[in-house]
């Protein structure tokens, strides 16, 4: 057993090191920021903004589905901000005093992503009630299926999709695989996958807008910290960024 | 065995089972019935257990002949050809569904004659089969070729002495010989199927009744409706525990 001993501390010692990192000794302070997958190049860029103008603060990013981590911070994840791709799940913390001073910052509206030849043809939202079309959408469980279905019903399309998938870079990939003949997925998807996909924008998409909240996260560690992140966000630099990325204001 | 290894067998024990309780204990009893048995849970268990069945007789009926060739030949190259047939079994699900997808996917290598035969295997529940053929059958193949290499060949070599032609030889002397290892190689790769979702995901897509297989089902509620999935995860524990059970049963009775 004697000889055990060492092997178990080799073990459970990189679980000692895995703690948290903060401010003790060291001048290294980490900022957690939860956001939306949706988020990813936008926030990537203006942590790096945040990062060169303050020193010895490091922004840690986790992206995901917004009712994820929303979940997550329920559940107790040190985040200090959490940024999400609709209103329901930040009222969900809200509801449960989980998040402080929320705003709004951003919107983003639908867009219809087809193979970059568009194989299909589609032209219009009406298309997409098209038979024989190999549709992809987001299950209407997600934010963007539920925005999707939401513009269905108001424009009176009957939608036949061949699968309905958890996010919306699902749909993007079964669109730049070929697979689909269209997605439908936000206008910044289809921004920031470049050539791999054709874009159709279509005029009724201001129909549904999805509205992007920001907040604080009560008990986090670096709560000032926090709101000068979000403040960040809401701001000019923020926004222009966002902007360039395809986003609506608020 | 020394007194000090079941130390951390308890942990590793304790690693393996606790999560299984906590789900248990997780479960919303009250409304437990209702929530599996809701349109969507039906379809997405007929579902599963449908496509799992035939994806294991698929493992079966080209796995078996996988072993024997592994198992009883030897050729130059077979050393790699075994490690690229065990693959599936360390390549994470995700990479083999896109492995399928650019294989018989519209845009893939066999894409243009599948489409040219009218061939659409895509967001079908074929497409689900094929998904789960695949990260299940090395666990056939494997357990099988084990099985037929501890029988060795002496009963072989005497039933063809006898005058057995080698099919009679493979039917009536081998394979009841290796029935267990067929047996725990096919329960193997049941399990796997059932529990199969980055390929499917990937390669078939998720549409109700179609594609959506329970462990897709699982991770779509547990966005919105997280007792449904927990309860659903129950239910997928207790299938693969029956699944288990059957065949440590049928293997003793053998």
């Amino acid at each position: 057993m004697r000889r055990l001993a060492p092997l178990l501390a080799l073990l459970v010692l990189p679980l000692a090191a895995c703690g948290d990192d903060g401010p003790d000794g060291t001048d290294e302070t980490t900022l957690t920021v939860y956001a939306a997958a949706s988020l990813t190049s936008t926030f990537e860029e203006t942590a790096d903004r945040f990062e060169a103008g303050h020193d010895g603060v490091t922004v840690k990013l986790s992206f995901g589905g917004s009712s994820d981590l929303a979940a997550q911070i329920q559940e107790g994840a040190p985040a200090d901000v959490f940024a999400s791709a609709d209103t329901a799940n930040m009222d969900k913390l809200t509801a449960d005093g989980l998040v402080d001073g929320v705003s709004e910052f951003a919107t983003n509206t639908l867009e219809i992503a087809t193979p970059p030849d568009n194989p299909a043809g589609v032209s219009s939202f009406q298309d997409l009630g098209k038979a024989g079309l190999r549709l992809v959408v987001c299950a209407p469980e997600v934010p963007c299926g539920a925005a999707t279905q939401t513009m269905a019903g108001q424009l009176g399309v009957t939608l036949a999709p061949v699968s309905e998938e958890q996010s919306v870079t699902d749909v993007l990939g079964k669109v730049t695989s070929g697979e689909a003949d269209a997605g439908v997925v936000y206008v910044t998807d289809v921004t920031s996958a470049g050539d791999a996909v054709h874009g159709v924008a279509f005029p009724e998409s201001d129909q549904v807008v999805n509205t992007y909240p920001i907040a604080t996260v009560e008990g986090g560690e670096h709560a000032a910290l926090a709101q000068e992140f979000a403040d960040l966000v809401t701001g000019a630099a923020g926004q222009q960024i966002l902007q360039d990325a395809g986003f609506g204001p608020p | 065995m020394p007194r000090w290894l079941s130390l951390p067998a308890a942990l590793g024990a304790a690693f393996l089972v606790l999560p299984v309780i906590a789900i248990v204990a997780r479960v919303d009893w009250a409304d437990f019935g209702t929530l599996i048995t809701s349109e969507a849970s039906r379809q997405a268990l007929w579902l599963s257990l449908r496509t799992s069945t035939i994806s294991t007789l698929l493992c079966i009926l080209l796995g078996t002949p996988m072993a024997m060739v592994l198992a009883r030949t030897s050729f130059p190259g077979q050393g790699v050809l075994r490690s690229l047939v065990l693959l599936p079994l360390v390549l994470p699900p995700v990479v083999g569904g896109l492995a399928l997808l650019y294989t018989f996917g519209r845009r893939g290598l066999l894409g243009e004659e599948l489409e040219a035969l009218g061939i659409h295997v895509a967001f079908s529940t074929a497409a689900v089969v094929m998904a789960q053929t695949f990260v299940a059958m090395p666990f056939l193949v494997v357990s099988l070729e084990g099985a037929l290499r501890t029988a060795g060949q002496r009963y072989d070599v005497v039933a063809a002495s006898l005058g057995a032609g080698p099919t009679t030889v493979f039917r009536r002397v081998t394979l009841p010989l290796v029935l267990p290892g067929l047996v725990s190689g096919a329960v193997l790769a049941f399990a796997r199927s059932l529990g199969e979702f980055g390929a499917t995901i990937t390669f078939a897509g998720s549409l109700q009744g179609v594609t959506r297989t329970l462990p897709l089902e699982i991770y779509q509620q547990r966005e919105t409706d997280v007792d449904a999935a927990v309860a659903l995860s129950l239910v997928l524990v207790v299938v693969a525990v029956i699944v288990i059970g059957f065949a440590r049963q049928g293997r003793s009775v053998l």
